[in-house]
């Protein structure tokens, strides 16, 4: 399946607005995380700040989340991760409520009652969660009310390759084979399960290997590659969409920042961010799109502006909203029947 | 007009189910051996039948894929119940049930509804032992974001299940084994009754005096209630008239009907099958205890529980560490001569 130009233009302008999102949020966090401004002692106050708590940034996997919705509707679900906000992003959830909920804002997704692990938007079909592995159940589900309801909607659900060592992967996998479901179980391969490498945590080298022992097609994308993920995952939602079950597919992806925000990464070699940066996704969709005659030097400048702009306005947006009262933590626990 | 049989907890609980899948189409049933076995404990009797295998589905022995599944189902438009065969298997699959199902709502901020039932049997009393045996009611009423419902007869069971599928929330539909009336295991007559034919719902979180009495109150539910009821016929015959409350619902609590019966008798008794520590009994008599302001105890308040161990094995233990008709009956009678401590000094 060959992208369009719009897809790809598509795919090229999210993966900017992403690379910006995490990049200006790897910053707006430290804000009021160091000293002086902290106890005295501490190296950095993970509870201080404007966006407190964990963050997860995905700065580097912008292929896998653009390569997959790009052939999404909006009535199609996704289900994320720990590490949520590029495929939040690519799904169409908006950026400002988004963003409020991380700053912890009435205004927000959740009304500041989730955060950033736990983004929720019943419009665009998306939801995530902080707890390895959890993604896979809920799609499944998602995918069993499409064909209940008779719709041709697929749901997808993104894990990290250290997931695939949870037992939740192999029911869901099993489940889904089993009912014929139309999802898409789409693991992101960043090497890293927090410090540990794949090599240390998982009997085989590719995951997507596993889909065999449940009799669906499973494929492994090497390459951090927009235009090779948008290819693969193709093949695999339109099998889903088409009736035909479940895939597993997995893609070889880059974490260019910590497993959190302030991870010191003494695990890490010190040169493997920059190899890998030798290889950033973004500049070369850039690179294709010139090739091909797809996008000038002016055009790319005008998608950057919008793409940046658009962030900004979602960072203002939070900022400028106003917090829960604090007895709005009473509500919520229920909806009324 | 509505007419009635008498039915067992069973029956009525799949009655139920069946009347609002034939009702909803948004309503279906998962879980292990629902299908043609209809349910271990018989909760989904007769449904694969009318319904078919697509609204009626047996599931692999994978309970966080498919409780899991039910979460994401009911965010995309359905309202399934889904069984977890004994509670005693929430160890395997509770990361889905109380860190998603539990919480997802209030995460979201109440923009999503999840009406998912989560069927599961408990209770003991057949030696059974640790496993299978438990009724941790008070575990998921603990955790905030489940509803908790713990019926204790056909009649209350029916309507509280239809009430249960109707709820956009997720709801804990907990039966005791020893009260369904399956042919193979003992169970209190009490809790088979008339059921009327029609639908009809129950609302949460309105307890039931279910035995009216002057001198004293016995808290309780399901199973437990049933040895309440016997327990005050015991009672009756030595003058003592026992009220015994049934709560019907945990989430949410019927804190007003414990209060109103207290105050009338002036005496507790809270008679429960979970265990004793951080539970059911402590939580009706903190309850008491923060109303003592305006409430008046003739005596100290009892709690009869499971004491802290696992449900043993062997006939004698089992029997010792779950509360019976007849520990409840010592425990009422002993507490008719109890005195607080106050008015014993004066």
């Amino acid at each position: 399946m060959q992208a369009s130009k719009e897809q790809l233009l598509w795919m090229f302008e999210t993966m900017v607005a992403i690379r910006h999102y995490e990049e200006t949020m790897a910053n707006v966090y430290l804000e009021g995380k160091l000293p002086p401004n902290i106890q005295k002692g501490l190296a950095f106050d993970i509870g201080s700040g404007p966006v407190p708590g964990e963050m997860h940034l995905a700065a580097g996997q912008e292929p896998v989340a653009v390569g997959v919705c790009a052939h999404l509707k909006k009535e199609d679900t996704v289900v994320g991760t720990h590490r949520p906000h590029h495929f939040a992003i690519a799904k169409g959830v908006p950026l400002d409520r988004m963003t409020a909920e991380m700053f912890g804002k009435a205004t927000g997704l959740g009304k500041g009652k989730g955060g950033h692990m736990h983004l929720f938007d019943p419009e665009h079909r998306f939801s995530c969660s902080g707890i390895i592995g959890a993604s896979l159940p809920p799609a499944c589900g998602a995918a069993l009310a499409a064909r209940k309801l008779g719709k041709d909607w697929v749901a997808v659900a993104f894990f990290g390759e250290g997931a695939g060592n949870q037992g939740s992967f192999h029911e869901s996998l099993n489940l889904a084979a089993l009912w014929n479901l139309p999802v898409v179980f789409v693991c992101e391969d960043n090497a890293w399960a927090i410090s540990v490498p794949k090599s240390e945590s998982t009997s085989i080298s590719s995951v997507a290997d596993r889909a065999s022992a449940y009799g669906m097609p499973g494929a492994r994308v090497a390459d951090n590659d927009a235009v090779a993920v948008f290819e693969a995952a193709g093949e695999a939602i339109a099998r889903a969409r088409r009736g035909d079950g479940p895939s597993l597919l997995e893609v070889k992806t880059d974490r260019y920042l910590g497993h959190f925000q302030g991870d010191p990464e003494v695990y890490r070699p010190k040169d493997e961010v920059a190899n890998l940066r030798k290889n950033d996704p973004i500049p070369r969709l850039a690179s294709l799109l010139k090739r091909q005659g797809l996008m000038s030097d002016a055009d790319e400048a005008e998608i950057v502006a919008r793409a940046k702009q658009r962030v900004a306005d979602a960072y203002e947006f939070a900022r400028r909203s106003p917090y829960p009262a604090p007895q709005d933590a009473l509500n919520d626990v229920f909806v009324s029947a | 007009m509505s007419k009635t049989r008498k039915l067992t907890m069973a029956q009525a609980i799949a009655e139920g189910i069946g009347q609002e899948m034939a009702r909803d189409a948004s309503v279906f049933v998962m879980g292990e051996d629902i299908g043609a076995y209809g349910g271990i404990f018989g909760a989904t009797g007769g449904l694969l039948e009318k319904f078919g295998k697509e609204r009626v589905m047996d599931t692999p022995i994978s309970e966080t894929a498919f409780i899991g599944a039910a979460t994401g189902a009911a965010a995309s438009g359905m309202r399934p119940i889904v069984e977890l065969m004994f509670v005693d298997f929430f160890g395997v699959c509770m990361d889905q049930i109380y860190n998603h199902l539990a919480k997802n709502i209030y995460m979201a901020g109440g923009n999503i509804k999840l009406p998912v039932v989560l069927t599961t049997a408990i209770g003991g009393g057949y030696n059974d032992a640790a496993q299978h045996s438990q009724c941790l009611y008070a575990t998921f009423a603990h955790m905030p974001g489940l509803k908790v419902v713990v019926p204790s007869n056909a009649y209350d069971a029916k309507g509280l299940m239809i009430q249960s599928i109707r709820d956009d929330n997720p709801v804990m539909f907990m039966y005791h084994k020893g009260i369904m009336g399956l042919p193979w295991m003992a169970y209190f007559e009490g809790s088979s009754s008339e059921v009327p034919d029609e639908p009809y719902t129950l609302p949460f979180g309105q307890a039931k005096v279910v035995r009216e009495g002057k001198d004293l109150t016995i808290v309780t539910i399901s199973q437990m209630v049933q040895k309440a009821l016997l327990a005050a016929d015991e009672l009756a015959k030595d003058s003592v008239s026992a009220e015994v409350i049934d709560l019907r619902t945990l989430v949410p609590l019927d804190r007003d009907a414990v209060l109103k019966s207290v105050a009338k008798t002036g005496r507790l008794i809270v008679a429960d099958e979970d265990y004793l520590g951080f539970g059911l009994t402590g939580e009706i008599s903190a309850i008491v205890a923060e109303n003592l302001d305006t409430l008046k105890l003739k005596a100290p308040v009892r709690r009869l529980a499971v004491p802290n161990v696992p449900i043993p094995y062997s006939r004698p233990l089992e029997q010792f560490v779950i509360p019976q008709v007849g520990s409840i009956v010592e425990a009422a009678k002993a507490l008719m001569n109890a005195r607080l401590a106050a008015a014993a000094g004066a």
